[in-house]
């Protein structure tokens, strides 16, 4: 399987042209459309059983249910914030499950999906949002680094790492998450100049969601994103985002190639962020109620619910354990959060440093001996 | 084992030496490759150690310092060398935000043993962007620890045991005294990196200083005794964290201090010294801490940089007004 480059052509070179986005996308790879069916694509195919669909679809199911709670565990005061998803399981399900052993994920703020499938537990991606550490799994046994706030530089981790993978001869490849904002940041073009000069064995892989925050698409690029890369020297290609098949045999394509030592490609996953940006977010103030109710019809768990029940590879007592399931994992999420200890005062002291300083150590003792003055006083 | 080395070549020989100690360390930079750095710092490792440790990077800061993130948690140890200390500020953000805080926040899980060599400070008739302190920036960075040397020994011993340190380092070496000459015993066995030391015993007053200052501090010292008057001078050598116990025991005994820096003087590493000078000395104190440092301007066009940075006759002049109380 071949990673399709595309020739750059500058659709809307005139300032004040319609934007790039919808609805025209004539090279967006597809294997599964909105309404269920299966296509074929000349440069990707996916030969799935029908247990992996059916995983798939739980994948699906599952993280949506996290994310939902997670709303709500938001407006009931108990997490400070909560970035949601919504809308984007199927990108982050379909690159998360292509990854395989060796492979490292560098995430965003955002990449729940991605999280859940290299095992992470919910509770602690919830941990950073309720404001009980800054993200409590580990990067190493996970190989899902943690998440990247401050949005770009994890595409220059992810490089690094895959120049890391190439000097130990390491046929693994790193994937790094990114979103349509994140491409106007210096870092990642950075990322893809060292990515193609080194041949690095790392995949882009751009969650265009259509809003940084309430910025829309055309105020990051005048061009459709995957035609980036070929300016960069390598390979680029749109994906159907809400797809989860055609997310899945992309992502599998590129890092394929990465682990081969054909270099770096960039993902576009065309996908809608149908939520708000955060919990602290007012989308209704940016776009326009149509635009949801548009994408809502691509939805990405309808479809492959359709496929699975028309094809008869599940019936109504999977999708009944599958909804069970997801009882079990939101009731395991709330009592989890609710139930989470505030860290002692001191852990802000630790692991500042692999090997703490003289004036920090005096620091931490100065804060623990005023913290016990109050010991047995009555405020 | 002994020989006359600059700080320059003492720099390129402790780089080869933690090179063939350890074959994690990478080092990465502009031009640090085929042409062995503007500074010539790594003269001929790339021909000896090859391009994937020796690496010429694309212009690119941020990159450099990203990617050697990266790198770091693969398992290696970057040594990262910024061409100037004005170009360092491209890469402010992976250094502050992620170089700096990937331990605390991956609860130790991640170390970044990554050392960011800087060539800093003025003197050299440099166009601008050329000549600046930014110590003081990455000193007031939880999670970064930062060290000055100022002669070829520390030089020589302070980059590998930067190296071989688990915690991110940025290593200030003072450009103008690249070339600047004295024995180096290469099979001796060096004190600890983060500790100040004496350099010249004195009654008088304390002068404490870092880098190319120490040199001024020296001869300033030297030109006090002729007048009678006897300098001690502490060479801080680390930055971030401050080693004072025996500055405290210096100006317990002199009752007088006077910190010398390149840096602007606000909020410089003078605020923080004289602040602890003087919550731990205050009864020994005759006067109060005084500075010496750059003057609150962007560094000037080197027509002017005499005017602008600290010497021996404005070191001079401070010790006068410590005596003066």
């Amino acid at each position: 399987m071949s990673v399709s480059s595309a020739t750059t052509e500058v659709v809307d070179p005139v300032p004040g042209a319609a934007a790039p986005h919808l609805p025209e996308q004539p090279d967006l790879v597809q294997l599964l459309t909105p309404e269920g069916e299966r296509v074929e694509h000349p440069d990707y195919s996916i030969d799935v059983s029908a247990e992996e669909l059916r995983d798939l679809y739980r994948d699906l199911v599952l993280v949506r249910r996290w994310d939902v709670e997670a709303t709500a565990l938001q407006r009931q005061g108990e997490l400070g914030i909560w970035a949601s998803l919504l809308g984007q399981e199927a990108a982050q399900i379909g690159a998360g499950r292509a990854l395989q052993d060796g492979d490292v994920a560098f995430p965003t703020y955002r990449e729940h999906g991605v999280a859940w499938t290299r095992g992470v537990d919910p509770l602690h991606v919830i941990s950073l949002f309720r404001g009980v550490d800054n993200g409590g799994w580990d990067p190493v046994a996970t190989a899902f680094n943690l998440y990247t706030v401050v949005i770009g530089a994890q595409c220059l981790h992810a490089t690094g790492y895959a120049m890391g993978l190439q000097r130990d001869g390491a046929e693994h490849a790193a994937l790094a998450f990114l979103g349509d904002g994140a491409t106007s940041q210096g870092e990642v073009n950075e990322a893809m100049i060292w990515a193609a000069s080194f041949s690095a064995p790392v995949v882009f892989f751009c969650q265009n969601n259509q809003y940084a925050i309430s910025v829309p698409l055309e105020r990051q690029t005048r061009v459709p994103l995957y035609q980036r890369a070929a300016g960069f020297g390598f390979p680029g290609v749109r994906v159907d985002g809400n797809d989860v098949l055609a997310v899945l045999a992309v992502t599998r394509a590129a890092l394929a190639a990465a682990r081969e030592g054909q270099g770096p490609t960039f993902i576009e996953a065309f996908t809608y962020r149908m939520g708000a940006h955060t919990t602290s977010d007012d989308p209704t103030r940016y776009r326009l109620a149509s635009e949801l109710e548009e994408w809502k019809l691509r939805d990405p768990i309808a479809r492959v619910k359709a496929h699975l029940s028309r094809s008869g590879v599940a019936d109504a007592a999977f999708f009944d354990s599958v909804e069970a399931e997801a009882d079990e994992l939101a009731k395991r999420i709330r009592t989890g959060t609710v139930e989470m200890p505030d860290p002692p005062g001191t852990a802000m002291f630790d692991q500042v440093y692999a090997e703490q300083t003289p004036p920090l150590a005096a620091q931490q003792a100065q804060f623990e001996a005023y913290q016990a003055s109050f010991e047995g006083s009555e405020h | 084992m002994a020989e006359t080395l600059t700080i320059g070549k003492a720099l390129n020989l402790g780089l080869r030496r933690a090179m063939e100690d350890d074959a994690k360390v990478v080092l990465m930079g502009e031009d640090i490759g085929r042409l062995g750095g503007v500074f010539r710092i790594t003269d001929g490792l790339q021909k000896d150690f090859g391009e994937d440790r020796v690496v010429d990077t694309p212009l690119a800061e941020a990159g450099i310092l990203g990617t050697a993130v990266g790198l770091a948690m693969r398992g290696y140890r970057p040594v990262c060398e910024i061409q100037f200390d004005g170009f360092v500020f491209p890469a402010y953000n992976q250094i502050v935000t992620q170089v700096a805080k990937i331990h605390a926040r991956s609860r130790g899980r991640l170390a970044m043993p990554i050392v960011i060599r800087i060539p800093f400070g003025g003197g050299i008739g440099a166009v601008e962007h050329h000549s600046e302190s930014p110590e003081a920036y990455f000193a007031h960075t939880p999670g970064l620890k930062v060290v000055a040397v100022s002669n070829p020994i520390d030089a020589y011993w302070g980059i590998q045991q930067a190296i071989a340190s688990p915690d991110p380092i940025v290593f200030l070496e003072p450009k103008r005294r690249y070339w600047e000459k004295a024995e180096v015993d290469t099979g001796a066995t060096p004190g600890p990196l983060f500790a100040s030391r004496v350099v010249r015993g004195g009654d008088d007053v304390t002068v404490l200083a870092y880098g190319p200052m120490v040199k001024t501090a020296l001869q300033a010292a030297e030109a006090a005794a002729e007048e009678g008057r006897s300098l001690e001078v502490v060479d801080l050598r680390t930055i971030s964290p401050l080693d004072l116990d025996l500055v405290f025991d210096s100006v317990r005994r002199t009752g007088r201090c006077v910190v010398v820096h390149e840096a602007p003087v606000t909020l410089g590493l003078g605020a923080e010294i004289a602040a602890r000078v003087t919550e731990t000395c205050f009864h020994s104190l005759e006067a109060p801490v005084l500075r010496v440092g750059g003057y609150d301007t962007p560094y000037p066009p080197s027509k002017l940089e005499e005017e602008y940075l600290p010497d021996l006759d404005r070191v001079l002049d401070a010790v006068d007004r410590a005596m003066g109380f």
